[in-house]
């Protein structure tokens, strides 16, 4: 009887422990989220710095098709959507809604990544690669940094379709869902400035 | 298959690279074979290498941070010799060589001195301090400490497969670009930066959410104590600050690695952006080290006082304007780069006005002490020589933030002496204080104070022989870095120089002499209450070492000066009616694994074995999931188990080992007699 | 649970009110650049105006930002990161151009 006892106060020791920690988790991957907003910023300063720079290479307008961009910024944005409604499933405890809404999300994600190699990739068979001017090397640090961001949100959405599937819509789960989310609503916010900062001026 | 890594990397082209990988690789010996004679190889995993509890941490750190201080030691005393001898001659050092102990010295002392030693300490002490049980990601805790590691093996290993940079420990570009440095030093420098640098953000991130979040009841913002502040703000200037060290390393590997061009000569290169972003980290960084350690000085001089300490509201406020000035100032570096009178006088204006806050520090810090019942313990005495010394960097730091006066000044001696000036009173003296004051926390022995005090006089006297004669050739035209030079008025002033760092090295004796007379004492000076210097605040509530979960009870906090103000009441060492089950990390070897593997990338991305780097990447992500899909990291330490330590701890405490608390009651100044009202 | 608590302050509706005034504002800034209907320093003012609202959209209705709900550390860090990044980014630039323009 009294080892029941013990090893249900255990038991209720560490949930009371895991939703602190929780809590703690969330803050702490605000403030990474903080200190990823000052990379994406001092990345933003130097293209702008340098994006005059095109050296002997082509200029930006040679390069940037805005119709490729608004069709990135448009899966970008949907895909921010369709994560907002998975995360509305997730409140209603919807585990299926949940994998479905991911799943369409990830695509759309896939989608945006693919649409950026490809232009990465024409963008180098033309003669326009990193290494060919300080405009190029810091517009393809700048895109490409958020580009490998989206990548890990992407391998991040696989992990947690993963998670509910076999764990279920437990706590720790949801609250990993909610940091993905926040993560990946971030990366949107951080695509507008780059439509802001780099395409638009630079076909102008 | 091993990229650029052939046997000519190996020292064999000169004696001295060669003496220096040799005492590398033997010491790296010496300490495997004394651990196996000691057969302690199972206690140093189970209980040290393994562990996620932040006390243990903390003193790894701090180990890291001694050992290579001494590396970085050696370093400084090889250049000081080096200049005093290479008049009209090339000395004993080749120029290839001399620029490779600058490059290390600035980076050792600053990435893997300074930073380990005050992340331990904050490591050891704050959770204490704030009344918590652990940091709020103990594993994180870890994996931060096996990078900060592995950054400093990269250094070490640079003396004995290949070289380090020549590119000093800034390392401009273009110099530091691959068309004047081919080699493997700027890469070695490159990830030894990075991988500390990932380290100490996530530590950032721990403490910042530690303190925030784990603050025992009534400890309210303005009741912790001053190194706990400290430790907030540099946590965050860390945040802010570290990820512009990470992009200016990531664009100058590009520029090295991949042919671009962030910083090259040609091409739409622009090498002042490297100057730009790297000091916009620099400064920040500057009072990231400076601050703890004002921090302590706050502790030790209330302490030591015997009072409460003077202004703690202006000392708070005075450190949150530092924390939010240190953005602003970083031009300050590169006055010389040719900006217009504008921006260099905006510039020049935010660093003077650093300098208030700075200054009200040292004036809280007096008044503390004024009137107060001094002791002169070894960390009281470092910190008299710090604000003594440090008021005297503080002005010639004023008068570099001159534009003007500064374009006379620029890379000479002047600047070197001016930043020893501030780094060496204003950091490391003040974590040999906490050294002093807080290894009874650690170890529950005290330091011999006879061997502390002597190594402040000889770090002390070795200050400022090492660096007055600087500032005096600064003025007589001397630049920094300096291999040889001809003018015969300037070698009495390094020979002085020279014979200071002989100083500081007996300073660094008698510190090791300390550590080791104190362990063979340690029966005769244990700290049988917890509480050696009669202190002020809530480390000093806990057993002297902290049971693995620091307080049994969590206390509550009632006023600034937590654990003096329970002494006063009668309240500490009490035992409670019954005692509790309390949650514990699980120690785990994955944090010294990332560690390893981390080490392994870095080095194989500086060899250009990309196979290796790749590898070892995808086993950090490996072992990172791992960790992710681990739900009982956690286990529950009985009430039994957490009676018995307490027992055995508070029964060890007789009322004479306790502190006479009423010399703390106010009395009437004519009569002696004890007043009504509240006690300070 | 005040980890979960911002669950009651996200509905469908704060999401497609958000995904809208995104597809105005961003909507907004491509079309003058694609048209030309706008020409000169004022084009930027747009985008950058467009862009600032833009990204305060996302932080109320997908991050779900408020007041009241969001605990304060979190705000404040936010708070002190737009800070500082209008100090980094604003002081490199202007130190960058000023020397950009003293060595031409």
């Amino acid at each position: 009887m009294s080892e029941m006892l013990t090893i249900r106060n255990d038991t209720d020791l560490l949930e009371e422990e895991e939703h602190h920690s929780l809590r703690g988790r969330e803050f702490g991957f605000w403030l990474f989220l903080m200190g990823d907003a000052v990379i994406f910023a001092l990345l933003f300063a130097t293209y702008v710095v340098l994006s005059g720079n095109s050296a002997a290479g082509p200029t930006s307008q040679q390069v940037f098709d805005l119709s490729h961009t608004a069709i990135e910024t448009a899966l970008l944005l949907v895909s921010s959507l369709t994560f907002g409604i998975a995360s509305l499933a997730m409140d209603k405890g919807h585990g299926r809604a949940v994998i479905l809404w991911l799943l369409i999300t990830l695509g759309l994600g896939l989608g945006f990544l693919v649409m950026e190699v490809l232009e990465f990739r024409g963008m180098i068979l033309q003669g326009a690669g990193p290494d060919v001017s300080g405009f190029l090397s810091a517009f393809f640090t700048l895109v490409g940094m958020h580009g490998a961001h989206v990548a890990m949100g992407s391998v991040g959405i696989l992990v947690m379709i993963g998670q509910v599937m076999t764990k279920g819509l437990t706590l720790p789960v949801r609250s990993r869902l909610n940091r993905l989310g926040l993560f990946w609503h971030f990366l949107d916010i951080v695509w507008i400035g780059i439509f802001s900062v780099v395409y638009l001026p630079g076909v102008m | 298959m091993l990229g650029r890594l052939t046997i000519e990397a190996l020292p064999f082209y000169s004696w001295v690279a060669m003496g220096g990988a040799a005492v590398t690789v033997g010491g790296g010996i010496a300490a495997f074979l004394l651990i196996t004679y000691l057969r302690a190889w199972k206690v140093l995993w189970t209980d040290w290498l393994t562990s996620v509890d932040h006390k243990k941490i903390g003193i790894m750190y701090v180990v890291l941070a001694l050992i290579m201080l001494v590396r970085g030691f050696v370093d400084a005393l090889m250049m000081r010799a080096q200049q005093a001898i290479s008049l009209n001659n090339e000395g004993y050092l080749p120029p290839e060589h001399f620029e490779q102990i600058f490059s290390s010295h600035g980076t050792i002392m600053i990435f893997f001195v300074a930073m380990p030693f005050l992340t331990g300490l904050i490591n050891l002490i704050v959770p204490q301090q704030i009344g918590a049980r652990d940091v709020s990601f103990p594993f994180l805790n870890s994996v931060s400490l096996w990078m900060t590691a592995a950054g400093a093996a990269l250094v070490l290993i640079s003396l004995v497969v290949g070289k380090f940079s020549q590119a000093g420990w800034t390392g401009y570009p273009p110099y530091s670009g691959i068309e004047y440095s081919p080699g493997v030093g700027v890469d070695y420098w490159i990830w030894a930066l990075t991988l500390s640098g990932v380290g100490t953000t996530m530590s950032g991130i721990n403490f910042i959410v530690t303190i925030v979040k784990n603050r025992c009841p009534g400890m309210t913002y303005m009741r912790m104590p001053m190194f706990t502040w400290t430790a907030l703000c540099i946590s965050i200037l860390i945040v802010f600050a570290f990820p512009a060290l990470t992009v200016v390393a990531l664009q100058l590997w590009l520029d090295r690695t991949l042919g671009f061009h962030f910083f090259t000569n040609g091409d739409g290169g622009n090498m002042m952006m490297f100057a730009n972003l790297l000091w916009i980290w620099g400064h920040p960084e500057v009072y990231i080290l400076i601050l703890p350690a004002f921090g302590i000085f706050s502790e030790v001089v209330a302490t030591f006082s015997r009072k409460r300490l003077f202004g703690y509201t202006s000392l708070v406020y005075a450190t949150a304007c530092i924390a939010l000035l240190s953005f602003t100032v970083w031009l300050h570096h590169f006055f010389t780069m040719g900006a217009s009178a504008n921006v260099n006088a905006i510039f020049g204006i935010a660093t003077m006005i650093i300098a208030v806050p700075t200054g009200v520090k040292i004036f809280d810090w007096m008044f503390t002490m004024y009137r107060g019942r001094i002791e002169f313990h070894p960390a009281m005495v470092f910190t008299i020589g710090f604000m003594v010394t440090f008021v005297i960097g503080g002005v010639t730091g004023v008068l570099l933030a001159l534009p003007p006066a500064d374009y006379l000044m620029h890379n000479s001696t002047f600047l070197v002496a001016h930043f020893h000036n501030m780094l060496i009173p204003g950091a490391l003296f003040g974590y040999f204080a906490g050294l002093n004051y807080w290894f009874p926390k650690a170890f529950g022995f005290k330091l011999d104070a006879k061997w502390g005090i002597r190594s402040f006089w000889f770090w002390f006297i070795g200050f400022y022989l090492a660096f007055m004669p600087l500032y005096a050739l600064g003025f007589m035209g001397m630049s920094r870095r300096m291999e040889h030079y001809a003018d015969p008025n300037w070698q009495p002033f390094l020979v002085v120089a020279a014979l200071g760092a002989v100083f500081v090295l007996c300073g660094i004796i008698c510190i090791g002499i300390q550590l080791y007379v104190s362990t063979r004492q340690w029966g005769s000076s244990r700290d049988i209450t917890g509480d050696p210097w009669n202190g002020r605040t809530l480390e000093w509530a806990t057993s002297s070492p902290a049971a693995p979960y620091n307080f049994a009870v969590v206390p509550t906090v009632t006023d600034i000066d937590a654990f003096h103000e329970m002494k006063m009441r009668g309240s500490a060492y009490r035992r409670p009616e019954r005692y509790e089950p309390i949650v514990m990390p699980k120690s785990t070897g994955l944090g010294v694994v990332l560690g390893g593997l981390s080490f392994v990338m870095g080095f194989a991305a500086v060899w250009y074995i990309w196979w290796l780097a790749a590898l070892m990447l995808v086993l950090c992500l490996v072992c990172i999931g791992i960790r992710a899909c681990d739900d009982t990291s956690e286990y529950v330490m009985s009430a039994a188990e957490v009676e018995a330590i307490e027992t055995a701890w508070l029964s060890g405490i007789t009322p004479a080992d306790m502190h006479d608390m009423r010399d703390f009651e106010p009395r009437g100044a004519a009569s002696g007699m004890t007043l009504s009202g509240r006690a300070l | 649970m005040d980890h979960t608590d911002h669950t009651e302050h996200r509905s469908l509706g704060t999401y497609l009110t958000g995904f809208a005034l995104a597809i105005v504002l961003t909507a907004i800034p491509f079309g003058l650049v694609w048209t030309g209907a706008l020409t000169g320093p004022a084009v930027y003012g747009v985008i950058a105006a467009a862009a600032v609202i833009q990204v305060l959209v996302h932080l109320v209705f997908f991050l779900h930002l408020d007041f009241k709900s969001t605990p304060g550390e979190n705000l404040f860090f936010l708070a002190f990161a737009a800070v500082l990044i209008c100090i980094m980014v604003g002081g490199s630039l202007w130190i960058m151009f000023d020397l950009h323009h003293r060595m031409m």
